[in-house]
C-alpha cells in the first residue's frame, strides 16, 4: 500500500520541487515503538501555529502492504468514546485533556490484528477524524493529510517541550 | 435693573450675610436671564448693597418707633444675630459674627460659601486669557468648540446647605422653593464665560463641536465636606473601577437625593462656613474628536502582512499594508494614534488587485483636520509614491457612520480571486472545463488548522458562485472563482485535511494544492469611487 509521496511534484511534474501542503505548514516529528510496541511508529504533524495532526508514520504495521481494516472504532473502554469529545469557543472548552499515553482509536483488521493509536503529546483533544470511522481505507491511502487520527492544541508554554524526544527524521 | 425684587430680599439679605456671593445669590433667587451675571463683580456688590439698604427701612418700619439711622445700623447686626437662629449649625447656635464673614462688612474679599470663587474670580477676563492661551499653544486646529467644566463635588454639598437654608426662610413667608428654581452652578458659569472664550478665541461655542475643551477645578481645603455623606448612605459609594476618589460628581448627587434634610443640617453646616481660599484649577485639557479616512488599497507584495506581525517583541516581517499608509496620516493630521480596518483581509503571500479593498481609518486626537480634496489628493500621492508594495485610491474624509457600509461588505458581498493550482496528475483541458459550469455550489468548511489555535471549532458553510478555469500545462490550471465573503480559499482548493468539503481535490480526483492566491476584487461599493 503505497503512502503518500513527500515530495510528489518532483516525483511528477517536470518543474523544480514545491514543498507539499504538509511540508510547508508543519514539522514532522517521530515517536518509534510507541509504547514499546515494535514498529508502531507514529508520525505528529506540527503546524508553526503549535496545532498537532496526529498520524500514523510510514513504517507503522496498518501501513504495510497487504493489510487491510476491518473497523476503526474511538471507544476505546466502556466508559469512553473520543467522539463524546465536545468542544466550543475561542479558548475550546469541554475539550478532553490527554497525556502522552492516552489511547485514542482502536484498529481491528482482518486478519485478526488489533492497534491502538495513541496521542502521543499532551494537550487538548480538539478533533477526531471521524472520515475514518466511514471510510478506513483512506487511513492507509492517505495517513499524513485525509486519513489523519486527531487534532490536540497544546499548552501554549508546552508547544516546544511536547515533541522532547520525538525524531524529526524518518527511523525507516 | 436690579434683576432682584421686593420678595427676594430676606433671601438675599440672609444669603450676603452668610457669606454668599452676589451672583449665587441671584441664583438662588431665580434670576434666569444672563445679563445681570455678565456685570463686574464690584458692581453687583454696590447695587446689592444699595438694593438691601432698602430693606433696612423697611425692617425699621416694622419697629414701632423707628429709631435714628445709626442705631438702626446697630439694630442691622442685631437683626442678623437673629436670622442667625435659623441657620442651624452642627453645634447649635453659633453667632455668625464669630465666623468672621459679615458679608456686608468686607464679602467682596471674601470667597463665597456657595460657589468657592468659581463665580467670582474664575469669571474674569483675565482668568479667561490664561486659559485661551493653553488652548492656543496647544497647537490643535479649529472652528469651533465645546467647554467642558468639572466642579468638585463638593459644591453640590454646599448647594445642597444653601438651598435647605433659603427653603426655610421662604417657608417663612410661605413661598416654596424647588430644586428646579435655583438656576445651576454650572449653567450661570457658562452664560458668564462662554461669551467671554468666544470672543478671545474668535470662534463659537458649539455643544456638537469635535474639539473640546476640559477644565477640572478643585478644592483641597473642603475636600473632606463629601465623606459624611458614606457614613450615612454607604450603599451610594462603591469603589469605582478606574476612580483614585469613591466621591463622585454622580455618587455625592444620588446621596443628596437620598439624605433626609434633618439628617443632613445634623451633619454638615446650614448655611456652609466660608473657606479660607478659592477653589484651584488642576487641569486644563484639549482634545478633538477622532475623523475618519478611508479609501481602498491594492497590495502587489507576496511578502507584506495586513497589520504588523510581532511575535514575543521581535517583528517577523518588516512593515504591513496599515503601517505603510497610516504612518503618513498620521504625520499629516498630527493624531495621537490610529485604528485600522478593512473590509475583511488577505494573507501575507496574497495580492489584492483590482479596485483594491476598502479600509477607513480612525485618527485618534489629531491636531489638524482641515484639507481640502486637493490637499487629500496629494496625501494619497504621497503614500503612493513612498511604496511599491501598496497603493491606494478613493482616499477621502468620512464620518464615524459611514464605517458601518465597509463592514456590511465584509461579511454580505461577494469577492473574486485568481488561482495557481498545481496538480498531481496530469491533466487535459477536459478534465476541467465541467468546473465552469458549477454554478452557486455549497461547500462545508471545518475551521481550518491554520486558524484553529485562535478561532472556534466550527463548520461554516458558503457559496462558490462561479468558477472559470484557464488551462497552462498537464500539471497547472488558473482558477478564477467569485465567492460569498468569509470562504476560506487556499483550503478549498487543497482540502485541508478533508475538513473542507467538496474541494478542488475530491472534484477532479486529484491531489492538488495552491501556488498563488490573488484578490482580483472585493464587491463592495464603498467608499465612493473619486475621479482622479
Amino acid at each position: 500500500m503505497a503512502t503518500e509521496p513527500e515530495t510528489p511534484v518532483a516525483a511528477l511534474a517536470a518543474e523544480p520541487a514545491v514543498p507539499s501542503l504538509v511540508d510547508r505548514y508543519f514539522t514532522r516529528w517521530y515517536k518509534a515503538d510507541v509504547k514499546g510496541k515494535p514498529c508502531e511508529d507514529h508520525c505528529i504533524l506540527q503546524h508553526s501555529n503549535r496545532i498537532c495532526v496526529i498520524t500514523l508514520a510510514g513504517s507503522h504495521p496498518v501501513l504495510q502492504s497487504g493489510k487491510a481494516i476491518k473497523s476503526i472504532s474511538y471507544q476505546i473502554s466502556t466508559n469512553c468514546s473520543r467522539l463524546q469529545n465536545k468542544v466550543s469557543g475561542k479558548f475550546k472548552r469541554g475539550a478532553q485533556i490527554l497525556t502522552e499515553l492516552a489511547p485514542l482509536c482502536k484498529i481491528y483488521c482482518s486478519d485478526g490484528e488489533e492497534y491502538t493509536i495513541y496521542i502521543c503529546v499532551r494537550g487538548r483533544l480538539m478533533v477526531v477524524n471521524e472520515n475514518i470511522l466511514h471510510k478506513p481505507s483512506i487511513l492507509q491511502e492517505k495517513p499524513s493529510t485525509e486519513g489523519y487520527t486527531a487534532v490536540v492544541l497544546p499548552k501554549f508554554e508546552e508547544s516546544k517541550s511536547i515533541t522532547e524526544g520525538f525524531t524529526d527524521t524518518k527511523t525507516v | 435693573m436690579f434683576p432682584l425684587t421686593v420678595e427676594n430680599k430676606h433671601v438675599a439679605q440672609l444669603l450676603l450675610s452668610t457669606g454668599t456671593c452676589p451672583r449665587c445669590i441671584f441664583r438662588f433667587c431665580g434670576v434666569d436671564f444672563h445679563a445681570p451675571y455678565k456685570l463686574p463683580c464690584k458692581e453687583l456688590l454696590n447695587e446689592l448693597q444699595k438694593f438691601l439698604e432698602t430693606e433696612k427701612d423697611e425692617l425699621v418700619s416694622e419697629v414701632p418707633n423707628p429709631p435714628p439711622k445709626k442705631i438702626r445700623l446697630q439694630e442691622l447686626e442685631d437683626g442678623i444675630d437673629g436670622m442667625d437662629n435659623l441657620s442651624q449649625n452642627g453645634e447649635g447656635k453659633t453667632s455668625i459674627i464669630e465666623d468672621g464673614s459679615i458679608a456686608s462688612k468686607n464679602s467682596n474679599l471674601n470667597v463665597c460659601n456657595v460657589c468657592l470663587g468659581i463665580l467670582q474670580n474664575f469669571c474674569e477676563k483675565e482668568f479667561i486669557k490664561k486659559v485661551c492661551q493653553k488652548v492656543e499653544a496647544s497647537g490643535f486646529e479649529f472652528t469651533n468648540l465645546v467647554l467642558s467644566i468639572s466642579f468638585p463635588p463638593q459644591l453640590s454639598v454646599r448647594e445642597h446647605a444653601a438651598w435647605l437654608l433659603v427653603k426655610q426662610e421662604m417657608g417663612k413667608q410661605s413661598l416654596s422653593l424647588g430644586r428646579n428654581d435655583i438656576v445651576q452652578l454650572k449653567e450661570a458659569y457658562k452664560w458668564i464665560i462662554h461669551p467671554l472664550f468666544s470672543e478671545e478665541l474668535g470662534v463659537p461655542i458649539d455643544g456638537k463641536s469635535l474639539f473640546e475643551v476640559s477644565v477640572v477645578f478643585a478644592h483641597p481645603e473642603t475636600v473632606e465636606d463629601c465623606h459624611f455623606l458614606r457614613v450615612i448612605c454607604p450603599d451610594c459609594f462603591k469603589p469605582a473601577k478606574n476612580k483614585k476618589s469613591v466621591f463622585t460628581r454622580m455618587a455625592v448627587m444620588k446621596a443628596l437625593n437620598k439624605i433626609k434634610e434633618e439628617d443632613f443640617c445634623k451633619q454638615f453646616p446650614c448655611p456652609p462656613n466660608s473657606p479660607k481660599a478659592v477653589c484651584s484649577v488642576v487641569e486644563i485639557e484639549c482634545a478633538h474628536g477622532a475623523v475618519f479616512v478611508a479609501g481602498r488599497y491594492n497590495k502587489y507584495s507576496r511578502n507584506l502582512p495586513q497589520t504588523p506581525w510581532i511575535i514575543d517583541g521581535e517583528r517577523k516581517l518588516d512593515s504591513s499594508v496599515e503601517e505603510l499608509i497610516s504612518d503618513h496620516l498620521l504625520t499629516v493630521f498630527k493624531a495621537e494614534s490610529f485604528n485600522f480596518s478593512s473590509s475583511g483581509r488577505e494573507d501575507v503571500d496574497v495580492r489584492t488587485l483590482g479596485n483594491g479593498r476598502p479600509f477607513a481609518i480612525e485618527l485618534v486626537n489629531p491636531h489638524r483636520v482641515h484639507f481640502t480634496s486637493q490637499e487629500i489628493k496629494e496625501l494619497q500621492q504621497k503614500i503612493n509614491n513612498s511604496s511599491n508594495k501598496i497603493q491606494v485610491r478613493d482616499l477621502q474624509l468620512v464620518t464615524r457612520e459611514a464605517i458601518g457600509h465597509m463592514k456590511e461588505g465584509e461579511e454580505e458581498k461577494t469577492k473574486t480571486y485568481s488561482a495557481l493550482i498545481w496538480t498531481n496528475k496530469a491533466i487535459q483541458r477536459k478534465d476541467i472545463e465541467f468546473l465552469d459550469d458549477i454554478k452557486d455550489l455549497k461547500i462545508d468548511q471545518k475551521t481550518p488548522l491554520r486558524v484553529l489555535h485562535r478561532r472556534p471549532l466550527a463548520v461554516r458553510t458558503r457559496i462558490i458562485h462561479s468558477m472559470e478555469t484557464h488551462y497552462v500545462d498537464e500539471h497547472h490550471f488558473r482558477l478564477y472563482l467569485k465567492t460569498q465573503a468569509g470562504t476560506y480559499i487556499k483550503e478549498f482548493v487543497h482540502g485541508d485535511f478533508g475538513r473542507t468539503k467538496p474541494n478542488i481535490c475530491s472534484l477532479m480526483d486529484v491531489t492538488a494544492d495552491i501556488l498563488e492566491l490573488d484578490v482580483e476584487s472585493v464587491d463592495v461599493d464603498w467608499p465612493p469611487a473619486l475621479d482622479d
